[in-house]
């Protein structure tokens, strides 16, 4: 039944996914003010279209594909844009108490942003008719990882805001260039694995006991390594600099087997973090207010301990949507919406969104250890580790598990880059997931061949 | 490689578990310790998202909350804040808050323990809380008048029921509007707060309770009153009054305000020397009784105690260990003798009293939220000063002085009024303060006034009667209109 009717199994989730939604969109305008706001229910009809639109899409083509992974990214996604409303609802409140000019509301341009993201969903879903495509472009995605990745240190077009480079101009848009260099980094990693991936198993000598690969194939991973310190010293960004040699540390591993890539992808890294930690102001203050975020609750650790009285004051249940005061932390929209979330919906609600991740994460791992080809499958296993390994770093970071790192949180954040490059890559998860589930088409007729041969 | 897969995938678990065990730690079992910060806004706006009662002065509220369109849901707004502000205080987001807005904060939040009741009601009909009312003692006629009559010269002004220890009038001068402080406009309030507080007349610094004046003249009432109650003198006693009274073992010479000797030969009646408000005559007294007869007579009428008003004021002081020249200085108010001039309407309202010293206290009611009565405060005793005689010798000496003597400003048409004077010296260059104390009608007294002006005047003793003994005048004909 499952196997047959993925599609119908979807519909009903999408249901429930976009009921989800809504109803924490309309429990955000309840809470606020009490009454459903004006725009509300055209933001509903919207989301209804799009979620309608996306399962039109699936039927189309990709029917074979699995379909959990769509309604889990259509929760956590709408569960963001209700939270960036009710940050705008926030905004709006102070700008009339202030009598200052209203703002403009940021669900309408996230909106906008998940139309683009389903777009492209959908544009990838035609254009790559078959993953196994992209195997071809492996350098091509290098290289463009590359670019896209310095492209923010040109100057002209390079934007610098709170004190990261890792925005461009496009036009009226900034773009962060950065989040797409992950899709390009991770098709080039699956294809150059692939071909390299044996040369890399080969063991030529010891240090310390750790068996080191001969020197010209160690240089792959030492150019990604120096990339990524380039990353952290020119744009000032801790978080895609430690996720991209992350992805990179972890491809390797599974693609060769060998876990002496994780022990020398350790010791890169704490070489890293001690020169980061040494020479660069921002590293250390970052470290410092991890450690000690009430040495300085005014003025650097400002934003963590915002975001830690925001977290303490939802408690168990949470303030419930609309009743809490999110908006007290900075950049509660994009970099600390976890902490936005998890005072309005608790413990036990942020436990719960964190768990459709885990979905999320699962099934794309699962596509990942069924698709039948080695480059498939470390693509969606990157994939996979992306999506968890930064909604870790992130979330880690704004609940002060770990130091905080600027990174969005993927589906949740306000922000087109990250939103439409993360809906790209589920394309290719759902696209991988197709190639794997559709019947074999042989097979079919052969046994069509043999009932008519013996009903003769 | 699926081995691999499903080893990152565990790894990925241990990180889920890391983060939901961290928000556990973080949202739930060290959740007190870190939002109960006292910089975390959401207390603040905890506290402003409730109606907080209002303070009363009459049937007036002089302090309520007014729900507003902004984050913070309710707004402290103070009718005529400038005239009430020693009482109500201050509430203010940014620097917390003062006077009865502090001290009644309980009742005004409704956390207090006795509105449980309300408090569950209010719960069960899923109304937010609010809070109680606090009714002070003020009467609203008098705190007018004092406000009216101090026009803005620096300097306090003190009125107390003498039966009780209600206090009818509490009014510091220069004053400042608590609505500028309890804005929400952060900006506004840091500003108008940078103001006040540099502001070299300090505004903020509430004179009645917060400030010790040397009492001067005032203080004979309290040597006087240590003169007749040991026994030895009468208001007819003949005392020395000389032009100039050489102290002992020192070169200082006091002398009287008006420059002569007090009476003929240089004696006079202690009911006189009270009278012309005589340096000479008062100074011998008090080294007749001595030190220790002086501070024992002050300390009962309540220096060195800090009263509870519930803000809690200065104690008034009396020099230690003086020698006979200070002594003689501290006799007649001067050397290490100071008062608030809460503690001069107190000598004034326990000679009033039939020489029992009442507490004073702000606060007469506090209701609860459905105004309900939940607190009455009973009037008690802080201590007898003096004897009734004696009380009733002081009253008809004070009535004299109005009548006959330096305090002929405070004179009411129809009304026996009891008074004294005083103009204290601030040391070298300054301009003296003018004091004036006060208690009327002299047969049965309602009201007990005290009012100190700052650097008033000239160094006579008539600055008393001329700056402080209008202002002291008006506040009893307004208590007993």
């Amino acid at each position: 039944m499952t196997s047959q009717h993925p599609r119908a199994i979807e519909s009903i989730l999408l249901v429930f996914a976009w009921l989800v939604g809504s109803g924490a969109y309309v429990l955000v305008d309840l809470g606020v003010s009490g009454k459903v706001g004006q725009g509300t229910r055209g933001v509903l009809l919207i989301t209804a279209g799009i979620v309608a639109c996306l399962e039109v899409a699936m039927r189309t083509l990709a029917r074979y594909a699995d379909p959990v992974l769509l309604p889990a990214v259509v929760v956590v996604n709408l569960m963001g844009v209700a939270m960036i409303h009710r940050l705008d609802l926030a905004s709006a409140h102070s700008a009339a108490a202030t009598g200052a000019a209203l703002p403009r509301a940021d669900v309408a341009a996230q909106l906008l942003w998940v139309v683009v993201g389903f777009v492209l969903f959908v544009g990838v879903l035609v254009i790559i008719s078959d993953h196994r495509i992209l195997q071809r472009y492996t350098f091509t995605a290098g290289l463009l990882g590359v670019v896209l990745l310095l492209l923010p240190l040109v100057p002209g077009i390079g934007r610098t805001i709170n004190g990261a480079t890792l925005w461009i101009n496009l036009g009226p848009f900034s773009f962060q260039p950065a989040e797409a260099t992950k899709i390009c980094l991770v098709i080039f990693l699956a294809g150059y694995l692939v071909r390299a991936g044996s040369q890399l198993a080969v063991v030529r000598t010891k240090v310390l006991g750790v068996p080191l690969p001969r020197m010209r194939d160690l240089g792959p991973i030492l150019l990604v390594w120096a990339a990524s310190l380039l990353v952290l010293v020119a744009q000032r960004d801790l978080g895609t600099s430690l996720l991209l040699f992350t992805i990179f540390v972890v491809m390797v591993y599974v693609a060769t087997g060998r876990w002496n890539w994780l022990v020398i992808g350790a010791v890169l890294m704490v070489i890293a973090s001690f020169i980061g930690y040494v020479g660069f102001h921002h590293v250390r203050v970052r470290f410092d207010i991890w450690l000690h975020p009430f040495a300085d609750p005014s003025n650097t650790g400002y934003q963590l301990v915002q975001s830690l009285y925001g977290l303490a004051s939802g408690g168990l249940f949470g303030t419930g949507l609309g009743q809490g005061h999110p908006y007290l932390v900075p950049f509660a929209n994009s970099d600390f919406i976890g902490a936005a979330l998890a005072e309005e919906l608790g413990l036990f609600g942020f436990t719960a969104i964190l768990m459709f991740y885990a979905i999320i994460v699962q099934r794309g791992l699962r596509i990942a250890t069924v698709v039948r080809d080695d480059f498939g499958r470390l693509m969606c296993l990157g994939f996979a580790f992306v999506i968890a390994f930064q909604t870790f770093l992130v979330l880690g970071g704004v609940t002060r598990l770990i130091p905080l790192t600027g990174l969005t949180t993927p589906f949740l954040s306000y922000g087109g880059s990250s939103l439409v490059v993360n809906w790209m890559m589920m394309a290719l998860l759902v696209r991988t997931s197709n190639d794997i589930r559709r019947p074999a088409p042989i097979i079919e007729v052969s046994d069509e061949a043999l009932t008519q041969v013996i009903a003769r | 490689m699926t081995r691999r897969i499903y080893g990152v995938g565990v790894a990925l678990m241990v990180l889920l578990v890391a983060l939901i065990a961290n928000l556990t730690y973080v949202q739930v079992l060290h959740a007190d310790a870190i939002k109960n910060r006292p910089d975390n806004q959401r207390l603040t706006l905890a506290e402003y998202n409730y109606e907080r009662g209002p303070i009363l002065i009459g049937p007036n509220a002089v302090a309520k909350s007014v729900p507003t369109s902004g984050q913070l849901a309710y707004l402290r707004q103070y009718a005529d804040g400038p005239r009430n502000v020693a009482i109500t205080g201050f509430y203010s987001i940014i620097y917390g808050r003062t006077g009865l807005e502090r001290q009644a904060n309980a009742v005004l939040s409704g956390t207090d323990d006795r509105f449980l009741k309300d408090r569950l009601g209010q719960l069960f009909a899923g109304k937010t809380p609010r809070g109680g009312a606090v009714v002070t003692t003020i009467n609203p006629a008098a705190q007018a008048a004092a406000e009216r009559e101090m026009a803005g010269r620096p300097g306090a002004v003190v009125a107390i029921d003498p039966r009780t220890g209600a206090i009818l009038a509490l009014y510091s001068s220069p004053t400042f509007d608590p609505n500028g402080l309890a804005s929400h406009d952060a900006t506004k309030v840091q500003a108008y707060y940078n103001k006040l507080i540099t502001d070299p007349a300090q505004p903020m610094l509430n004179r009645p309770l917060a400030r010790t004046y040397p009492p001067g003249s005032t203080f004979k009432l309290v040597t006087a009153a240590a003169a007749l109650s040991s026994g030895k003198y009468t208001p007819q006693s003949v005392v020395p009054g000389p032009a100039a009274l050489p102290l002992p073992n020192s070169t200082h010479v006091l002398t009287n305000w008006f420059h002569t000797a007090c009476g003929p030969n240089g004696k006079i009646t202690l009911t006189l020397a009270l009278d012309i408000s005589c340096n000479t005559a008062f100074a011998s007294i008090g080294m007749a009784l001595g030190p220790d007869a002086l501070r024992q007579q002050a300390e009962n009428f309540g220096w060195g105690h800090s009263f509870a008003v519930p803000m809690v004021a200065a104690a008034s002081g009396f020099a230690e260990n003086p020698d006979m020249a200070q002594t003689a200085q501290s006799a007649i108010g001067q050397f290490d003798t100071t008062a608030t001039a809460l503690q001069m309407a107190l000598v004034a309202a326990g000679i009033g009293n039939q020489g029992i010293v009442m507490n004073p206290y702000l606060i007469a009611e506090e209701l609860a939220p459905d105004l309900s009565v939940v607190g009455r405060t009973q009037p008690s005793q802080f201590r007898r000063a003096i004897s009734a005689g004696v009380a009733a010798q002081m009253t008809t000496m004070m009535v004299t002085v109005v009548d006959h003597g330096t305090a002929t400003s405070m004179r009411i048409p129809g009304v026996e009024v009891g008074a004294k004077t005083g103009t204290a010296e601030v040391g070298p260059g300054g301009k003296p303060h003018a004091w004036m104390v006060g208690l009327a009608p002299a047969n049965n007294p309602q009201v007990a006034v005290a009012v100190v002006i700052e650097n008033g005047g000239g160094a006579a003793e008539i600055s008393g009667n001329g700056l402080a003994g209008p202002v002291a005048h008006a506040v009893i004909q307004a208590v007993l209109k």
